[in-house]
């Protein structure tokens, strides 16, 4: 009983931690219409950029939330000059953007190599959240649970953000119609950029946040990505509200697969999309089809 | 005045090019500096066998497949599973084509729902999908200790173990396989093809089959690709899931994008680029995989057609230019 | 037996209804002309005719034959061929090429991957003919490319020639063309032998009423006038579509 428990509470955690990496991939995908192959990259570089930051640099030493802030931030940054100075070069051709975020992937990739290493990194756990919650015989980890009290919190900032001001009106009617935006005045190219910003700062918080949990290593980026894809895939493509119900479900299909089907956990896992993609492509919830 | 240039009849420079090319391939094992380096040509052509599969999909179908690695390993696993199993080389060859070339039926018609991005997103998933099942079905795969093979097989009686064997028997898979292609793009469904690729509505409405049109060309591509994962693992004597990953498909489609998709000898230089720079340059280089990246970013911005179009058209430039200049210091002459 | 008969057909998208239970009934060798202000619906009705649309109710029958389950790609193969108002030619290919490509549709030769395509006289000798007939037999070589709107157009029409259909739908053949532009292509269809059943959509009012017998008048997804050109052109209902009162 513990066990299913525990493998419950360790989903939504997941999910949680997923929602706020395919948060940003949903919203770029949504904008831009292309899946930014980038994203795992930036996941992994956020959470070792982090990483370094908690763990101490030049002497100083970081309290993990303003860490983490920075990380993003920096990520954050870094995502609008890609934007700027290299998606903009190919504008109106998707498959082109695509294939510079999967280069600009391989070479984050590498640079990771070459500044951190090949050994994996780990992450304390922020003071205050170490330790465990009792409820009867149940034990949970109180970092698990800050983690999904941050997802919600991310996503009802996000909804405020997309619902409640006039940036968030841009980005819904660039999701709906890109064209008929232009033509109403909106700026659709910046927008793109603080999109694509929003989105990577997003990953590299994602990351950090997933530190303590999942380590710092070189290959996480192509693992965190197949899975935004497919949380963006189920939900829908531009849906926040899809983004959060896919993340929760590939969260307790992820971690029921590994425990009960692991031979076939990835197969599981895919599945989903995979149906979809074939009966129904725009997702769960979402505003067009891929 | 210029003088009129007189070519020497039935001889065009195009000709002249691909013989010189064939004498060097025929003759690597001679001049290339050491076995390392005649291994390194093996792969290239192999590589290119692989390029040219995807590059029909890539370039001729515009389909981006993101997954390609996965129908190379299940050729290549097919192989070493049924060598391990006790079948003879002959039979696991055999199987491992049918084997590849009926998983490409299968992913074909699952991707095969989308085209444009939802393509490359279907074939990343199913890529994925066999990623996984390498990884984690040990019972057929040995997961992560991959499978070892032992030995090569006896094409016609010949031992094929030495670098230069195995060289030329690459040599001989590579120019069929630029053979087939060559036929099938000069042929009705290979113009049929591109034509889905450039319009394919009014190819509905001319009265082709749009779907079974790309059908064929994967499984073409497949079945080129299964070949390539029968040469790659008889050539490694090795698989692993690592061979098989989203990156193994990136990287061979960063060959076909960078030698340029839709030409003959795009995937061939693109091929040989990757190649040389995993091999060679990563000797003195230890950044080359940002080196890789880098190439394929600046490639897909500044080149998009490729290296192959894109020298001949900066070649054909730099000619005009050069004719122009001296046809005018030809006329300033008093 | 009707060259084409669209009965009650009907096409909606959401609530709205882009096709509104129309009619049509075109004899062998007729020449129709379909207009109606923007958004009449007269595009999605020749998307109907040709299948890229599948209608919610109503039928299609082409020379007797009932077409409205029948595959769009199939439907060249029994006479139909279509041009678009917004042209749709391979970029990367000579003329003679897109023409030989529209040859090559209705043939079983297009599933052949061994042969050397340019070795296929028959298809090229029968691609330059259809050139000819739209007088651009001396640029065959040319990339499409280098080609003028105009002769772009000429190209599409050879196209849909090359198929030697039955049925021959033109959408806005005339648009974006020169006064000479519009001279030569209206020759062509002149031209066009009586075997050969017409439907145009056309905007461009005084080539398109030259080359109407009877015309049908659509506005919002309906047909509102039938008739010959002198009863639809004379019927006040046709004003009142065009000029609103």
């Amino acid at each position: 009983m513990t066990f299913w428990l525990l493998l419950t509470v360790n989903s939504i955690t997941f999910g949680g931690l997923l929602f706020l990496l395919a948060a940003g991939f949903s919203l770029i995908f949504g904008l831009m219409r292309i899946p930014n192959l980038t994203h795992g990259s930036l996941f992994m570089l956020g959470a070792y950029f982090g990483a370094t930051f908690v763990g101490g640099m030049l002497g100083l030493y970081f309290n993990f939330w303003v860490a983490a802030l920075i990380a993003a931030v920096m990520v954050a940054l870094f995502g609008a000059v890609i934007e700027r100075f290299l998606l903009r070069q190919l504008p109106g051709q998707p498959l082109a953007q695509v294939l510079v975020t999967l280069g600009i992937a391989f070479m984050i990739a590498d640079f990771c190599l070459m500044v951190w290493g090949g050994d994996p990194i780990n992450v304390a756990t922020p003071s205050g959240l170490t330790g465990f919650i009792r409820l009867g015989p149940l034990v949970f980890p109180y970092y698990r649970l800050a983690v999904i009290a941050i997802a919600v919190a991310v996503a009802l900032g996000l909804w405020l953000l997309l619902d409640r001001t006039r940036l968030g009106a841009m980005i819904r009617a660039g999701v709906d119609d890109p064209d008929m935006a232009r033509v109403v005045g909106i700026r659709v190219s910046q927008l793109f950029t603080i999109v694509f910003s929003l989105g990577a700062g997003l990953a590299a918080f994602a990351g950090i946040i997933g530190a303590p949990i999942l380590s710092v290593y070189p290959g996480l980026d192509f693992q965190m990505l197949p899975l935004a894809l497919v949380v963006v895939i189920l939900g829908g493509s531009g849906s926040l509200l899809g983004s959060f119900i896919g993340s929760l479900i590939i969260g307790v299909i992820y971690n029921f697969g590994q425990a009960l089907l692991p031979e076939l956990s990835y197969f599981v896992l895919f599945l989903p999309m995979l149906l979809v993609l074939i009966f129904r492509p725009q997702g769960l919830f979402g505003r067009f089809v891929p | 005045m210029s003088a009129a240039r007189k070519r020497p009849a039935g001889l065009s420079g195009r000709a002249v090019a691909y013989a010189i090319a064939l004498a060097a391939l025929a003759t690597v094992p001679y001049w290339m500096p050491g076995e390392y380096y005649i291994n390194v040509s093996s792969q290239i052509l192999f590589y290119a066998v692989f390029a040219l599969g995807l590059n029909v999909l890539v370039g001729y179908a515009g389909l981006v497949s993101l997954g390609h690695a996965g129908l190379l390993g299940i050729a290549a696993y097919a192989t070493g599973y049924m060598l391990e199993s006790g079948y003879g080389h002959p039979l696991a060859i055999v199987a491992a084509l049918v084997i590849g070339v009926a998983s490409m039926a299968l992913y074909a018609v699952l991707s095969l729902r989308a085209t444009g991005i939802g393509f490359i997103m279907i074939t990343l998933a199913l890529g994925e999908i066999i990623w996984g099942l390498c990884y984690r079905w040990i019972s057929i795969t040995n997961g992560d200790n991959g499978i070892n093979l032992h030995g090569r097989p006896h094409p016609f009686g010949f031992a094929i173990n030495t670098a230069t064997s195995f060289y030329y028997t690459t040599l001989v898979v590579f120019l069929l396989a630029m053979a087939a292609v060559t036929v099938f793009v000069r042929s009705p469904l290979g113009a049929a093809l591109m034509g889905t690729r450039d319009q394919p509505r009014r190819m509905n409405a001319l009265g082709y089959h749009v779907w079974a049109i790309r059908f064929w060309a994967c499984m073409f591509s497949g079945l080129l690709t299964a070949v390539s994962g029968v040469m790659f693992v008889y050539y490694t004597q090795f698989i692993s899931p690592q061979a098989v990953d989203l990156t193994a498909s990136a990287e061979v489609l960063l060959m076909v994008i960078s030698g340029g998709a839709g030409t003959l000898l795009g995937p061939v230089v693109g091929a040989a680029l990757v190649v040389v720079v995993k091999s060679v340059v990563s000797g003195f280089i230890e950044r080359w995989n940002m080196l890789l990246g880098a190439i394929f970013v600046a490639i897909v911005i500044l080149m998009p057609e490729g290296l192959v179009p894109g020298t001949v058209r900066l070649w054909r430039l730099a000619w005009r230019r050069l004719n122009a200049q001296r046809g005018a210091k030809a006329e300033a002459k008093p | 037996m009707s060259a084409l008969t669209v009965s009650s057909l009907s096409k909606a998208f959401g609530g709205l209804r882009v096709t509104n239970d129309v009619n049509l009934d075109v004899q062998p060798g007729e020449r129709r002309l379909i207009i109606g202000p923007n958004g009449a619906g007269k595009t999605t009705l020749f998307n109907l005719i040709t299948g890229e649309l599948t209608p919610d109710s109503g039928s299609i029958a082409l020379f007797g034959d009932d077409i409205t389950r029948v595959p769009s790609r199939r439907r060249p193969h029994m006479g139909m061929a279509r041009t678009y108002q917004i042209i749709t030619l391979f970029p990367h290919d000579t003329i003679v090429h897109n023409v030989s490509l529209a040859l090559l549709g209705l043939l079983k030769l297009r599933w052949n991957p061994l042969i050397d395509l340019k070795r296929l006289s028959h298809v090229t000798d029968d691609a330059r003919a259809a050139l000819d007939r739209v007088g651009l037999a001396h640029l065959a070589e040319r990339p499409l490319a280098q080609t003028s709107y105009g002769e772009r157009r000429r190209v599409e029409i050879a196209m849909a020639l090359a198929q030697s259909p039955k049925l021959l739908l033109l959408d806005e053949p005339f648009a974006g063309l020169s006064i000479d532009e519009r001279r030569d292509v209206h020759q062509l269809l002149l031209g066009i032998p009586r075997d050969v059943t017409m439907v145009m959509i056309e905007h461009n009012m005084d080539v398109a009423l030259e080359f109407a017998e009877r015309i049908t008048l659509l506005h919002f997804g309906e047909v509102i006038v039938e008739g010959t050109r002198a009863e639809v052109v004379a019927d006040p209902r046709t004003r009142e579509v065009y000029l609103g009162h």
